[in-house]
């Protein structure tokens, strides 16, 4: 790293952290001023205490642990179902075209309404939970799977055949790796939206445990506010994380790829 | 026009599959699509001649549900671009604030209803920002992106010309950014639809989550059925129109097509 990067380096650390710092402030002075009940919206310093004691209390160790194993779960089960559809319905244009239709009714389904009837369904468990987040983290998969699939170099894949590649080794040695970074971009884009459904679902579905359940129970039940904005701040840290892993990992893995598809 | 046939043909015989299947089944849970169907028609499309054969229930379940739907999302989109080219386009302002906004779009909004609900009280300006809230950061992102990338001789010879900041801001930065800002109004829809159904399972008087409530509570399954089928219609009709406005104002950009495979 050069000098100059360096010290730019240090100045956006340096800025982020006042920016963080400015919000927290924000929050401290809102809540101190009376500007909102406190009640309401406690003080910044109120939250951490809460989020402190939550982190000391053992039983919300389970609930984080059950929220994040239902999330991994369920963004595997959109994978396993989303990948190979979508290397399906890219490789076979006249299969994906003829389906859209279909796709274009299912997608915009909102998966929160499909909780009602998940639950009479399966149960407010692990089952309803994943079924809900699957049916909403499958779309970004899906189309990203087949949009990278469309992306592929035609003449890669005109080279790989006329050195003897069969159509299978092409789709393995060519397709996939250069459609790859699609596929990531679908997962890092699933993977936020099936913490969303899987913290939604522990909400509206009751029963069982997770950092939703904490929440509505801290709403219904104790009304603690500093317990709800602690724990939504876990759930919010938690889908950082998630994202900073994934994005990290695929700049690890996917060397070859210098332009990963699709937006944030 | 063939395959415009064959997708329709794909749509009816998956229907008629699921009649098929569903009449087999004989669940209480997968009422017949028959019966979904003939639940809409009671519900919403047995008016009279006079009002194009839609009943007085539009007004009490789709029109608040899409008027609160579209200027949710219409303000989100207003702020999320008019903040998002400022981001892109001041790299300081970014240093400050990016780890903030990536942090607070990582939150679950559905988590922030509570939050929203004491701060602003249950009605329709609850609705609305929660909605807001919700949708905005995939618009101010992808904007920021966007306007981050203006191509390096169109900003010199933006400058060379002393364009007035005006015509620079609306000439050169906002269509550069257009085809970013299109695809995450894109995905913001989609979460639009979501986030109304939330917001308006607690405390709306009217609308389609209050509907579905509504269903849950009589455990009507085929009413529960036929909003999830509007939905689906509903957010069909939305995409749909959004693609067409989409098509039109990008026509000049080459790479339009390249960015549908972020929708989620």
């Amino acid at each position: 790293m050069s000098r100059v990067s360096a010290i730019r380096q240090s100045r956006v650390v340096l800025r982020a952290a006042v920016g963080v710092a400015a919000l927290l402030a924000a929050g401290e002075i809102i809540g101190r001023i009376g500007l909102v009940a406190r009640n309401y919206l406690p003080p910044t310093s109120d939250v951490f205490a809460a989020l402190w004691r939550l982190l000391a209390d053992e039983g919300f160790g389970t609930d984080v642990l059950v929220t994040t194993g239902n999330w991994l779960l369920g963004l595997l089960v959109a994978v396993s179902i989303g990948v190979p559809i979508g290397l399906l319905l890219g490789s076979v244009p006249m299969l994906n075209e003829v389906s859209r239709l279909v796709v274009e009714f299912l997608r915009p389904i909102p998966s929160v309404a499909l909780i009602p009837l998940a639950v009479l369904v399966f149960g407010t468990g692990t089952q309803m939970r994943v079924f809900v987040m699957t049916f909403a983290a499958i779309w970004p998969i899906l189309f990203n799977t087949i949009y990278g699939l469309m992306e592929v170099d035609p003449l890669a894949k005109e080279t790989a055949r006329s050195y003897g590649s069969g159509r299978l080794a092409v789709a393995l040695r060519v397709s996939l790796p250069s459609a790859a970074p699609f596929v990531l971009t679908g997962v890092r884009l699933a993977a936020a939206i099936a913490l969303i459904l899987e913290v939604t679902a522990e909400l509206f579905g009751g029963g069982g445990r997770g950092i939703g359940t904490v929440i509505s129970v801290a709403i219904y039940g104790s009304g603690q506010k500093d317990v709800v904005l602690a724990a939504t701040l876990v759930a919010g840290i938690l889908g950082l994380l998630a994202n900073l892993a994934l994005e990290y990992g695929g700049r690890r893995t996917l060397v070859w790829a210098h332009q990963p598809g699709g937006a944030r | 026009m063939r395959t415009i046939l064959a997708r329709w043909a794909v749509l009816a015989g998956l229907v008629a599959l699921w009649e098929l299947l569903t009449r087999r089944a004989e669940s209480p849970f997968f009422p017949w699509p028959s019966q979904i169907a003939e639940a809409v028609h009671e519900r919403w499309l047995s008016g009279p001649p006079s009002q194009l054969y839609l009943t007085d229930a539009v007004g009490e379940d789709v029109l608040p549900s899409l008027g609160r739907l579209l200027t949710g999302w219409g303000l989100a989109a207003v702020v999320g671009v008019g903040l998002g080219i400022a981001l892109g386009r001041s790299q300081v302002l970014s240093d400050y604030v990016s780890p903030v906004l990536h942090f607070l779009r990582a939150v679950p909004p559905p988590a922030l209803l509570p939050v929203f609900i004491v701060l602003i009280g249950l009605g329709s300006t609850m609705q609305l920002s929660v909605i807001v809230f919700g949708v905005i950061w995939p618009i101010l992102l992808n904007a920021a992106d966007g306007a981050r990338s203006v191509p390096a001789t169109q900003v010199e010879t933006a400058r060379a010309f002393r364009v007035s900041r005006a015509q620079w801001l609306f000439g050169v930065v906002l269509p550069s950014a257009s085809p970013k800002i299109f695809a995450g109004l894109r995905i913001s829809l989609s979460l639009s639809l979501i986030l109304m159904v939330i917001s308006e399972q607690v405390g709306a008087s009217n609308g389609l989550g209050r509907s579905l409530l509504d269903a849950q509570r009589d455990f009507s399954l085929r009413n529960m059925w036929a909003v999830i089928v509007v939905l689906g219609v509903l957010g069909y009709l939305l995409n749909s129109g959004l693609l067409a406005v989409e098509r039109r104002v990008l026509r000049w950009h080459l790479g339009s097509r390249g960015q549908q495979a972020d929708t989620t």
